[in-house]
């Protein structure tokens, strides 16, 4: 049904990506009318920062430097996300699908168009034949919202996020060892570690912010171990660099850890008064031999144990990971690996010594907490926890049986669009066209749908398939809070009202539910009422917000969860004592057997693939590939490759090659460079089309947390002729 | 427009000093940007930051006015167009006297100022004067995410970092004093940039695609007959 109108070319010229250099009103902006303190749009670091506001529009920034995590500190995405507010390509209204694109209309024909059609799908196809996907660069509000209005209004049990392709695997696992799914630390814990191992963490191009935080460490005396494929600029001087086969995590961990028992750095009384599980790894890492390691790993033997010498003894010490353990097939596996050698040390729980999953996006904490994804309700519950189901429909004044069970994750909403078992679709802040693996399929799902309404204040590439496309928020027009990568609350501020004829993103969710005759739950006047009610909802849950308040939030420059009653301060460090949030309040130890990836290279794909990111583009790229200054900072994805394998492959530096996996083919030129391992080759994934590095890549999933295997799958090149 | 002023109880602004630290820089181009957001010279970034080679490694430098005592740009001028401030603050050239020559670009034993073609006009790094003159640090060194561009002052560099600041070049026969420091290691030593440095050498050598299946063993020997020395 959704196929595309107009060829690509046209969709640009309409509604971009056109390239911005100039703000609209030119570089002469004057003087502000205000300074605006509010945060970053971006990354989990959500870096404190001033925007300029002249005439109700954002005309700039300046530092906020009083602001504690970033202290004026900000990385170029930051600097330029100004330029999003007045941008050509900004939607300043509602749009349905016709002959010629799309055409403007009314909010009431686009709101009826929605609310009927939904109606009729589910009427023929049933309530869960409409899936609802959302986003973690949105409020705690909107995450909130988002979970209330698909189970109350859509009544559909498949809602998702984007977050299911970032933070699930970390979240987890982190369930899984801890009890609890939360950074364990503040950031600020980082600068008092003698150690710090950043696994699969480019913390410099994702995070840039927090390399201070590694620095400041550093001249401290710490010592940087960096577990990666690649040399990405924070590895550059680290103390060790291990350089990951692609894949391999699992038994690297258990290498060190096996060193660590060999040579008695483990802590026998942290691990019986506080852990359970530990017989069990102890039993598996007997094999995990430097050498055995460094047959699986590729890395060598005497650095794994190097690593150990390093992180074993350490007095303190923080472990932090990213996405480059976590998107794999096993990913939970790689992180409870990883947990092992925290919980082995005992060194969790006190200053400068924890562990942290770094989010990906602006609100990957707050997005997966509130109810937004497919097995939870808010405050933290378990959508298949009969008292949590209970306590949250009494909280709504619904029935038990009226909260839908258990649906599908994001990559399998996906599917089932793709197999007809999913008829109609409702998106907000999610470009899976670009961001899902697969994307030849994701477009073959996309044709298939019945009705697809986009919510986005760009039309991204997906939003292209739209049936209906409402024209939502940016960050700085809503009030609202996110919740940090540290587990910090912090207050976003309305700083200029939405373009001309576009709404509010919750205002939206609020008039669809009121169309679709679910008003009564949707009462609210402000973004303020929507994180009152979370904050009720989440009391007594595992994630507490129960003491927070927009005032308070805003007086202590953000509160830690959890934050159960007004008097409590919040709580920045967990674990404090060995106290884990496990009933027996113990932390758990896991042993997986290491397994390789779904793909593996064989002879006809004889190269791993990865993929990540680049610090001027920012995920699927729908706000930071229409920013001209962006742009040319990294203007088109490149092939990182080694130059033994170029040379081997007879490929010169800039040359166009093709690059092949049992999916498809990106054609691109050749980066030849020494920082990746020479049986790797690595391409970031921020581009749409014929550029997209998800064309490539495998939506193979982790059984347990349902994040596709970005990371690793198996390719060959070709030269272009 | 409030200002957030550089608090310190420990020192007087004006004795804030600019430390530049090429072993922090990520490349992330933050002060490339946000000097580019100066109100003065708006779209115009006048900060330099550039890959050392990037095929071999992923360092960067950020190249900023070193504003020397005895600038060798003022020197060659012909127009006397650019000016010290009496903090030693040595200025872009102004636009009335400057005849576009590119003596100062040639001459500067840094490479720092950039001839702006179609303004007819040598522009560079003022270090933020219109924020340092009201109290604010330099926009480059209070965003720069790594701090490897910091502004604060000497006493507290010294005892927070290893590196030592520096500020006194060798060119051949000329000494160069700079109001700008680099941060210098004692102990600096070549950093390796190449991952298969990193690898095993069962993992170093040979690409070989007549493997069929058990991966893991063949990764072993995947680069098997490679005709590449080990250390090109």
């Amino acid at each position: 049904m959704a196929l595309l109108n107009l060829q690509e070319s046209e969709y640009i010229k309409l509604y971009g990506p056109n390239v911005a250099y100039v703000p609209e009103g030119g570089w002469k902006t004057g003087e502000p009318d205000k300074l605006v303190k509010t945060h970053c749009c971006f990354c989990g670091v959500q870096c404190g920062i001033q925007l300029k506001v002249k005439d109700n529009k954002v005309i700039g920034f300046e530092p906020w430097e009083e602001f504690p995590v970033n202290e004026g500190k900000l990385c170029p995405k930051g600097i330029k996300r100004y330029m999003q507010n007045d941008h050509p390509d900004r939607l300043d209204g509602p749009l349905i699908r016709s002959d010629s694109g799309f055409e403007k209309v009314t909010w009431d024909q686009a709101l009826g168009k929605t609310a009927s059609e939904i109606k009729r799908i589910q009427k023929k196809f049933g309530n869960d034949s409409v899936a609802f996907l959302g986003g973690a660069s949105m409020t705690n509000e909107k995450a909130y919202l988002n979970g209330k209005f698909a189970r109350l209004a859509l009544k559909t049990k498949n809602i998702d996020y984007n977050g299911r392709l970032c933070m699930v695997s970390a979240g987890a696992a982190n369930k899984m060892a801890f009890g609890i799914d939360r950074s364990a630390n503040p950031w600020e814990d980082i600068v008092k570690a003698k150690v710090i191992i950043l696994a699969g963490t480019n913390v410099a191009e994702c995070f840039p912010i927090l390399t201070d935080y590694i620095w400041r460490a550093r001249d401290n005396g710490a010592k940087i171990i960096v577990i990666d494929p690649r040399i990405t600029p924070i590895a550059r001087t680290a103390d060790l660099y291990l350089p990951v086969r692609p894949g391999r995590d699992i038994a690297l961990a258990h290498g060190i850890l096996h060193v660590m028992v060999e040579r008695g750095w483990i802590n026998a009384t942290f691990i019986s008064k506080h852990t359970n599980g530990y017989e069990e790894i102890l039993r598996l890492v007997k094999e995990y031999t430097p050498e055995f390691t460094q047959n699986i790993t590729g890395v060598p033997a005497e650095h794994i144990i190097t690593a150990a010498e390093l992180w074993g003894p350490a007095e303190t010490s923080m472990l932090l990971h990213a996405r480059g353990i976590e998107h794999h097939t096993k990913g939970v596996e790689n992180v409870l690996s990883y947990i092992n050698l925290v919980l082995a040390t005992g060194r969790i729980g006190k200053p400068g010594c924890g562990y942290g999953t770094i989010t990906g996006q602006g609100n990957g904490q707050g997005g997966r907490e509130h109810g937004q994804r497919c097995n939870q309700l808010p405050g933290g519950r378990d959508i298949n926890n009969t008292n949590h189901r209970k306590y949250i429909a009494q909280y709504w004044g619904v029935n038990e049986s009226d909260i839908p069970q258990e649906g599908l994750t994001a990559c399998e909403i996906i599917d089932a669009i793709e197999t007809g078992e999913i008829k109609a679709l409702i998106s907000i802040s999610f470009n899976p066209l670009v961001s899902i693996p697969d994307s030849e399929r994701t477009r073959a799902a996309l044709e298939k749908l019945e009705h697809y309404t986009a919510i986005d204040f760009f039309l991204n590439e997906t939003a292209r398939h739209a049936d209906v496309v409402l024209a939502g928020s940016l960050q700085e027009e809503d009030e609202g809070t996110v919740t940090t990568g540290e587990g910090r609350c912090v207050r976003l501020r309305n700083s200029v009202s939405p373009a001309a004829n576009a709404r509010l993103d919750w205002k939206i969710i609020t008039d669809l539910a009121a169309r679709l005759g679910s008003e009564k739950y949707f009462n609210f006047e402000n973004a303020e009422n929507i994180f009152n009610e979370l904050s009720e909802a989440s009391s007594g849950g595992p994630i507490d917000y129960s003491g927070m308040s927009y005032e308070r939030i805003e007086k202590q420059m953000g509160i830690f969860w959890p934050c159960p009653s007004e008097d409590h301060p919040g709580t920045p460090r967990l674990f404090e004592k060995g106290k884990f949030a496990h009933p027996d309040g113990r932390a758990k130890f896991h042993a997986f057997t290491y397994r390789p990836p779904d793909e593996d290279i064989d002879s006809e794909y004889p190269i791993f693939f990865t993929s990540g990111r680049v610090v001027s583009q920012y995920l699927s790229g729908t706000q930071t590939r229409r920013i001209g200054a962006l742009v040319d900072q990294y203007p088109e994805p490149l092939c990182e490759i080694h130059p033994y394998l170029a040379e081997k492959l007879n490929i010169s530096q800039g040359e166009l090659i093709r690059v092949s996996t049992r999916r498809g083919n990106i054609e691109l030129p050749a980066q030849i460079v020494k920082t990746i391992r020479p049986d790797t080759i690595f391409i970031p994934y921020h581009w749409p089309g014929k550029k997209a590095a998800n064309r490539i890549t495998n939506r193979a999933l982790d059984p347990i947390s349902k994040i596709p295997e970005f990371k690793v799958c198996a390719c060959k090149i070709d030269k272009i002729k | 427009m409030t200002v957030s002023a550089y608090k310190d109880d420990k020192s007087d602004f004006n004795d804030l000093e600019f430390f530049i630290d090429p072993s922090r820089c990520i490349g992330c181009q933050a002060c490339v940007q946000a000097c580019g957001e100066c109100d003065t010279h708006r779209g115009t970034p006048m900060i330099h930051l550039d890959y050392v080679d990037r095929p071999t490694g992923v360092q960067t430098t950020p190249v900023v006015c070193m504003h020397c005592e005895d600038p060798t740009c003022a020197k060659v001028c012909p127009a006397d167009a650019i000016k010290q401030d009496d903090n030693g603050v040595v200025l872009s050239a102004a636009s009335p006297r400057c005849v576009s020559c590119s003596n100062c670009t040639l001459a500067c034993p840094f490479g720092v100022p950039k001839q702006q073609i179609e303004m007819q006009l040598m522009m560079k790094c003022d270090m933020c004067y219109d924020r340092t003159s009201v109290g604010k640090k330099p926009m480059c060194a209070t965003v720069c995410p790594s701090q490897a561009l910091h502004f604060g002052s000497r006493s507290e560099i010294i005892n927070k970092r290893k590196e030592f600041p520096k500020n006194e070049f060798k060119f051949g026969e000329q000494v160069v004093r700079t109001k700008v420091n680099m941060m210098g290691s004692e102990e600096s030593q070549n950093i390796p940039i190449d991952v298969a440095d990193y690898l095993p050498e069962s993992d170093k050598p040979a690409f070989s695609q007549k493997r069929v299946g058990a991966p893991d063993v063949a990764n072993n020997s995947i680069w098997d007959n490679i005709d590449i020395k080990y250390n090109d």
